[in-house]
């Protein structure tokens, strides 16, 4: 008979594809960005749109010099969904050579130098990341109010002016429109002296944690839920993350609730949700075992506290995570399952 | 060793790590009964059939045999006898591709029927029969595991005593394979009264016959076979959840018993014998009822079969009659595969004969077949991790095979890797990994064999230098002790004197011819 072929086992095509866990996360991030554009206005969409260009843009290029299969790995989704984890980390109306530069770093320095897909010991998008709040500290930290408290909410012209030309919206002064996120709140009142409830008495607050923000980290829950639903990602690393949060940061607040922000509001700030489910999740950068995964999960929520509280940087998420990058390695060398019957 | 088993299966069942939910695809081919299909023209039987040494064959071309007649034997201890699948002629016997994953050529001896399929009958045998009587029988009647690993039953049995507790197999592997489950539904009591069987040959009394819980209706029919037949005390039935690979003999082991096999050794290490239903089937026919183990059910079914169904054919039978009873193939079919869909292996040559571990014939199209290409990096995702039935890491297995770094495989357990597929089935990147330990595992026995012949070469060597090493001595003692009686000076001084310059003359005479040229 020909045609017939021949090939070693398993025949079965197999049910899943990289593209198909990268659109999964992609899709989960929905709610998220939707939640995103609500309470700080459409310039996360220019941000996720320019983002992916230029993720796509150097990822054709470096797989071009590189000699590799474009059209394998042009159409992965890796690259666009690093660029979009990226762009959700950034101000929204962050000009758009910041965003340009952390995606060079990201695609081409953090992922194409170390061997490209499945080779980099960093995580890209929080390299990129790391790279424009280094770069470029003051852009980076023009966050807007979030809608409800907000006095302005820019519309897509301003957007655009915002970001391709740096003119601030409304004609007023960055400084004007531009407010500080929650976390930054905590951190320079508690450097002045100032008691946590008082500080939390400032609009900027919500439930438990920022306002907008603990609706954001809402919705990256859901679309995390939707992850562990689907298997895309497995529960230990968001467990092990959150529960460390929680755990290490209680007795700090029940010993001193006037210093020590509330363990809920280290949890619903920041991008602590976001990294719990979609970026210490990164399994090219992460632990691959089991109770590796519970150890990584645990060092990016210890590693945020301290950040957090002794850090230069407001939040540590991202710091966290690409510290604990370095680890995985060594974690995964000195974590090994019992073999069956052993 | 017995002591940890529990007093009573199925009331707890327990979990082996991993493992997948597959869709199975069984009704597919169980739409109707097993059908027959008669034995005719060539039957192609290869001489491989049986794990263990070859055995040798005992006829010769143009002999005419009967159905059941030995037509090769062996000496060992692990031989069993291979029987002609009908009566006939032997046609020839000579090197054709066998029906194994490497389509290498091996021994076939091609039985031409004669349409009267008349058989050669052994005495019945039945419970008043002898622990060994029973087990010779089973190695003379041809009986191997039926499940696919064609492991000698006598042998097995063999290895228990009246502690042991016999396993009965009815978890099927893998998807689409329906044979044991048809088997289970149709012929019950051969089942059991195989199993019954079974137990004598062992001398134990405890059996328990695992299935999965998406058969429906199968306990109760073997229950009922079970009651009719009055052996409640010795058999029971447990319904196993459907989790590949739960017809794997270690996992199932661990799923009934709570026990794990040690890695390297056999269920018998935990007092445990593992057999297939379908062999408590043909342990029946072949004791019961004097027939040599000549035929199976196999499930021929898939995407790409017209009529897929259960046929029990002769062995020899070749693929091509199953496929047409099956209605024959379709246009589309990509791959012809021997098993199922995760562990099997693919022919092309569908003038191969069936042998006693065919136990299923799929045809797969396209759309529901794993592609060659293209294949992505590993991106360390785990899953394969998750699914692995013997917690191995198949991610750092892929790594170090890539490298070559065949020791840190073997350290990492490769050889504890049961080959089911389930890594590389869920692989995202789709890694063809199994492919990987297949040739790590090759490649490590490959150079232990090397390392051997090597020691062997050089011990045959060293012993070699030893011999002539211990002979020079031998000739310079006895040349000292003649030196040592002559000197010793016989009453004769002189004549020793003569003799010695005697020698030194002769020495001198003949040194020119034979001296060598100096380099
Ligand atoms: S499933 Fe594939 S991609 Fe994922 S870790 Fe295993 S080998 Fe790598
Ligand atoms: S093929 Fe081997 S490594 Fe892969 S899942 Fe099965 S046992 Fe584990």
């Amino acid at each position: 008979m020909k045609g017939l072929e021949s090939a070693g086992s398993p025949h079965w095509a197999p049910p899943t594809s990289i593209r198909g866990v990268m659109l999964h996360v992609l899709l989960a991030l929905i709610p998220g960005v939707l939640a995103h554009w609500y309470f700080f206005g459409i310039g996360i969409l220019i941000q996720i749109i320019l983002a992916v260009s230029f993720a796509l843009l150097f990822e054709a290029a470096a797989l071009k010099l590189r000699g590799r299969d474009m059209r394998l790995f042009l159409t992965d989704l890796s690259a666009p969904l690093t660029a979009v984890l990226f762009a959700l980390c950034l101000p929204p109306l962050l000009p758009w050579w910041a965003s340009m530069t952390g995606m060079f770093f990201a695609i081409v320095v953090a992922k194409h130098l170390y061997g490209g897909l499945g080779h980099n010991p960093f995580n890209p998008a929080m390299v990129g990341y790391a790279v424009v709040l280094i770069s470029f500290p003051v852009h980076a930290t023009h966050w807007l109010a979030p809608a409800g408290i907000a006095m302005y909410t820019p519309d897509f012209q301003d957007v655009i002016r915002a970001i391709l030309f740096q003119i601030p919206p409304g004609g007023m002064t960055w400084d004007a429109i531009s407010e500080a996120t929650p976390l930054d709140v905590i951190r320079t009142g508690a450097s002045q002296g100032i008691m946590i409830p008082e500080i939390r008495g400032d609009a900027i607050f919500g439930d438990f944690g920022g306002r907008g923000w603990e609706w954001i980290a809402n919705c990256y829950a859901l679309g995390g839920l939707f992850l562990l639903w689907r298997k895309v990602i497995t529960w230990h690393v968001p467990v092990a993350m959150i529960l460390a949060t929680i755990i290490a940061s209680s007795p700090f607040w029940l010993a001193n609730p006037d210093v020590h922000p509330a363990p809920l509001e280290h949890v619903f700030t920041g991008g602590l949700i976001l990294g719990a489910f979609f970026i210490a999740t990164d399994p090219v950068s992460g632990c691959t075992t089991r109770r590796g995964k519970w150890i990584f999960g645990i060092g990016v929520g210890l590693l945020t506290l301290v950040i957090r509280r002794w850090g230069s940087f407001p939040d540590g998420v991202a710091f966290a995570v690409l510290l604990m990058n370095m680890a995985a390695p060594f974690i995964d060398r000195h974590v090994n399952p019992r073999t069956f019957g052993k | 060793m017995t002591a940890a088993l529990p007093e009573k299966f199925g009331e707890r069942l327990w979990r082996f790590p991993g493992g997948l939910r597959l869709r199975h695809f069984k009704q597919m081919a169980c739409q109707s009964a097993i059908q027959r299909i008669k034995p005719a023209g060539l039957h192609r039987v290869q001489l491989d059939q049986q794990c263990g040494p070859e055995p040798t064959f005992v006829v010769e071309p143009g002999q005419t045999v009967l159905a059941g007649e030995p037509i090769a034997r062996g000496s060992d201890p692990l031989s069993v006898t291979l029987h002609a699948p009908t009566s006939g002629t032997v046609v020839a016997i000579e090197q054709r591709p066998t029906l194994h994953a490497s389509a290498r050529p091996g021994p076939c001896v091609i039985i031409e029927a004669d349409g009267k399929d008349h058989w050669f009958s052994y005495p019945k045998l039945d419970q008043s029969a002898s622990r060994q009587v029973l087990l010779e029988a089973l190695a003379e009647r041809g009986v191997v595991g039926l499940g696919g690993a064609l492991f000698p039953s006598h042998a097995k049995l063999g290895g228990g005593d009246q502690d042991s507790v016999l396993i009965l197999n009815g978890a099927e592997c893998e998807p689409y394979i329906a044979c044991d489950e048809m088997l289970m539904r149709e012929r019950p009591e051969q089942i059991v009264r195989g199993a019954e069987l079974m137990l004598k040959a062992l001398g134990s009394s405890r059996c328990v016959i695992g299935i999965e819980d998406t058969m429906g209706g199968v306990r109760r029919t073997l229950m009922d076979a079970v009651k009719r037949l009055g052996l409640k005390a010795l058999i029971s039935v447990v319904k196993v959840p459907t989790i590949y690979p739960e017809g794997g003999e270690r996992q199932l082991i661990k799923v009934l018993t709570g026990l794990e096999v040690p890695s390297g050794g056999l269920p018998i290490d935990l007092g445990l014998i593992c057999h297939n239903v379908a062999t408590a089937a043909a342990t029946h026919e072949a004791l019961a009822n004097g027939a040599a183990c000549i035929s199976r059910v196999s499930t021929v079914t898939g995407p790409a079969i017209e009529k897929p169904g259960n046929f029990e054919a002769r062995i020899g039978t070749p693929l091509q009659r199953l496929i047409s009873a099956a209605g024959g193939m379709k246009s589309d079919v990509s791959r012809l595969v021997i098993g199922g869909p995760m562990m099997g292996f693919t022919v092309k040559d569908t003038s191969t004969g069936i042998t006693k571990a065919a136990n299923c014939v799929l045809a797969l199209d396209w759309e529901e077949t794993r592609r060659k290409q293209p294949q992505m990096p590993c991106i360390r995702c785990g899953r394969c991790e998750d699914v692995c039935p013997a917690s191995l890491q198949p991610q750092k297995l892929y790594f170090f095979a890539r490298e070559e770094n065949y020791e840190r495989m073997q350290a990492d357990d490769l050889f504890d890797c049961i080959e089911c597929g389930a890594c590389a089935y869920v692989c995202p990147s789709h890694i063809p990994l199994v492919d990987y330990y297949r040739h790590g595992k090759a490649e490590i026995k490959h150079r232990r064999e090397e390392a051997i012949r090597a020691t062997r070469s050089r011990q045959r060597f060293e012993a070699r230098e030893r011999r002539i090493a211990a002979k020079e001595q031998a000739r310079q003692q006895r040349l000292e002790s003649r030196k040592k009686k002559l000197n010793a000076g016989g009453p004769d001084g002189d004549a020793v004197a003569a003799a010695v310059a005697r020698a030194k003359e002769r020495k001198a005479a003949t040194k020119p011819a034979t001296k060598e040229p100096e380099q």
